[in-house]
């Protein structure tokens, strides 16, 4: 860098056809007093970046473009969220990613590609962008409640090819969500829209889902389409197990695409 | 700044003025190809935001002048897809399922479609040769438990069997008979020696015998007085060498005193008409079909 000394020079007279161009005159000039002034440069700097975030991510949550119309997403239920967590804690999104994109290879294998509105209320959502395993956006419904506890106990009995790791202590391990309604509460917080009939009957409605005889009315009308199901054949308890089968249920089952427009919907 | 001029002496080129304890910066320009491709991305950055979706506006974004969108071109490959066999995918979409494996051409097209299906969608449960494992049955045997004929298979796979959310899945339950102790334990032991003489593999004729009775009790209303099975609900033939959940005398005991019940989704809403109708061709042809 050139020390103080000779930059002042250049401008006071020392090279008068440096004085004479008005580029050298004007912003370059100037430039040595940012490079000059470290508070300067950052709030500078973050001038900068500010305004290249604005253009770049304010429009995202604005232009129509980005939120689609669709009927049936429902915040999760308690049950589903405890799975979820389950799903987040071992890492599963590590090999699993849950976006179908919009490529007829993938769509053939694994349905309708993936839409916004489907993750709005995931927190942080699982798209993924690793494949190790399938996607699992849509993988609910797909198999029978006990070929995913097979699956999940000994991956190998029902895929031999499969490289994933075995999760039977799922079985083993009850579920341990000590606030359901604080879970809930948390996601409200949020902006997922959790009403207080959800909150309030959180604990009941964790242990309404693996209860198919049991009073499941107050459970449906408030998670409607939730599977109801003693999800891994052990009635005695409420197992980890229990609850991550109950999310992968239900993932991709949602929306309902009768209505849906993907003409309406082209991007 | 091209205003000094202060040359090196040694390479001739001029120095930025730039001096750092006395070493100087030579002011050498850029490569030439460097900063030509420099300005070329610049103008293809350019000529992209606008033939592509860029800028954000008030309400949306410039969509381009292309037209382009992903979700347009995934419509338009598979409606070119579809175009391409949109004869073949009419006809089987229209034509019952004996009518398409009645027709040879037919037969053949919609067996190569079952097949992709099936390695899709099948194989996860039945295995990738269909056949099947404990628990999920072997679709290449004889064995049916709901049925092998044409129009079975196809029912079965459009509704699913024990499907909760399908209205029309194909439903039944055997009871749990030790556990909800309808039998004592010595019962089971006896009906399940029983069950394995219908294939000679008993090894306590008297306790089999004992078994009988229990059998015609308890048993034949759903799986036949000779154990042949009841395929209109889905009780498996007992009579044979295949077992769903293992032919040992254990797993027979297991079976009777807490059944496993079997459960496959449904796949018309899933796949649609015309995947289910060619898988349902392609699963007959696997060497049972009725």
């Amino acid at each position: 860098m050139t020390d103080k000394k000779d930059e002042n020079l250049a401008l006071d007279g020392a090279r008068p056809e440096l004085k004479a161009d008005p580029v050298a005159r004007g912003i370059l000039a100037h430039h040595g007093k940012i490079e000059r002034n470290a508070t300067l440069l950052l709030v500078l700097s973050l001038l900068v970046v500010t305004i290249g975030g604005i253009v770049e991510i304010a429009p995202l949550f604005y232009i129509e473009s980005t939120i689609e119309k669709v009927e049936g997403m429902r915040p999760y239920s308690p049950l589903e969220l405890a799975g979820r967590n389950i799903y987040l804690r071992e890492g599963c999104y590590n090999c699993h990613s849950q976006m179908i994109r919009p490529f007829r290879d993938e769509t053939e294998r694994y349905g309708h590609y993936s839409l916004a509105a489907e993750s709005m209320y995931d927190h942080p959502f699982q798209w993924g962008s690793k494949r190790t395993g399938p996607d699992l956006a849509r993988v609910g419904g797909r198999y029978s409640d006990e070929w995913q506890v097979q699956h999940l106990t000994d991956p190998r009995s029902v895929v031999p090819e499969s490289i994933m790791p075995s999760y039977g202590f799922l079985l083993n391990a009850d579920l341990d969500m000590k606030d359901p309604a604080g879970h809930l509460a948390a996601n409200r917080a949020v902006g997922v829209p959790y009403d207080d009939a959800m909150v309030e009957n959180a604990a009941a409605d964790l242990k309404a889902q693996v209860n198919p005889d049991g009073d499941t009315s107050g459970l449906l009308a408030r998670y409607p389409k939730a599977v109801v199901a003693n999800f891994d054949g052990n009635p005695q308890r409420l197992t980890e197990m229990d609850a991550l089968v109950a999310y992968l249920q239900m993932l991709g089952t949602l929306v309902d695409f009768s209505v849906y427009d993907p003409q309406e919907n082209q991007r | 700044m091209a205003d000094h001029k202060d040359v090196d002496q040694i390479t001739g080129v001029e120095t930025t003025g730039h001096s750092w304890d006395g070493i100087k910066e030579l002011n050498n320009p850029l490569p030439r190809w460097w900063l030509w491709t420099f300005y070329a991305t610049i103008a293809f950055a350019l000529v992209y935001s606008v033939l592509y979706p860029a800028w954000p506006l008030v309400n949306s974004a410039t969509s381009g002048l292309l037209g382009w969108s992903s979700r347009g071109e995934l419509a338009e490959e598979t409606a070119t897809a579809n175009a391409a066999r949109a004869g073949q995918i009419e006809q089987i979409t229209s034509l019952s399922v004996e009518e398409i494996n009645a027709d040879p051409e037919l037969r053949t097209v919609a067996i190569a479609g079952g097949r992709a299906a099936f390695k899709v969608n099948c194989v996860q449960c039945h295995g990738s040769g269909a056949e099947g494992g404990p628990g999920y049955p072997n679709l290449n045997d004889d064995a049916w438990l709901w049925g092998g004929s044409l129009d079975a298979i196809h029912t079965t796979l459009q509704h699913g069997i024990r499907f909760a959310s399908d209205d029309d899945t194909r439903i039944s339950e055997m009871p749990a008979f030790g556990r909800d102790g309808i039998l004592d334990r010595e019962q089971i032991g006896d009906v399940a020696e029983y069950v394995l003489s219908f294939a000679g593999n008993a090894d306590d004729k008297a306790a089999a015998d004992k078994g009988q009775a229990v059998f015609a009790d308890n048993c034949a209303a759903c799986h036949g007085e000779s154990g042949e099975g009841v395929k209109e609900l889905g009780a498996p033939a007992l009579n044979d060498a295949i077992w769903l959940f293992g032919g040992t005398k254990d797993d027979i005991v297991r079976q009777v005193t807490a059944p496993r019940h079997g459960v496959m989704p449904a796949w018309e809403e899933r796949l649609g008409e015309t995947t289910v109708k060619e898988l349902t061709v392609y699963v007959h042809s696997l060497g049972g079909g009725q």
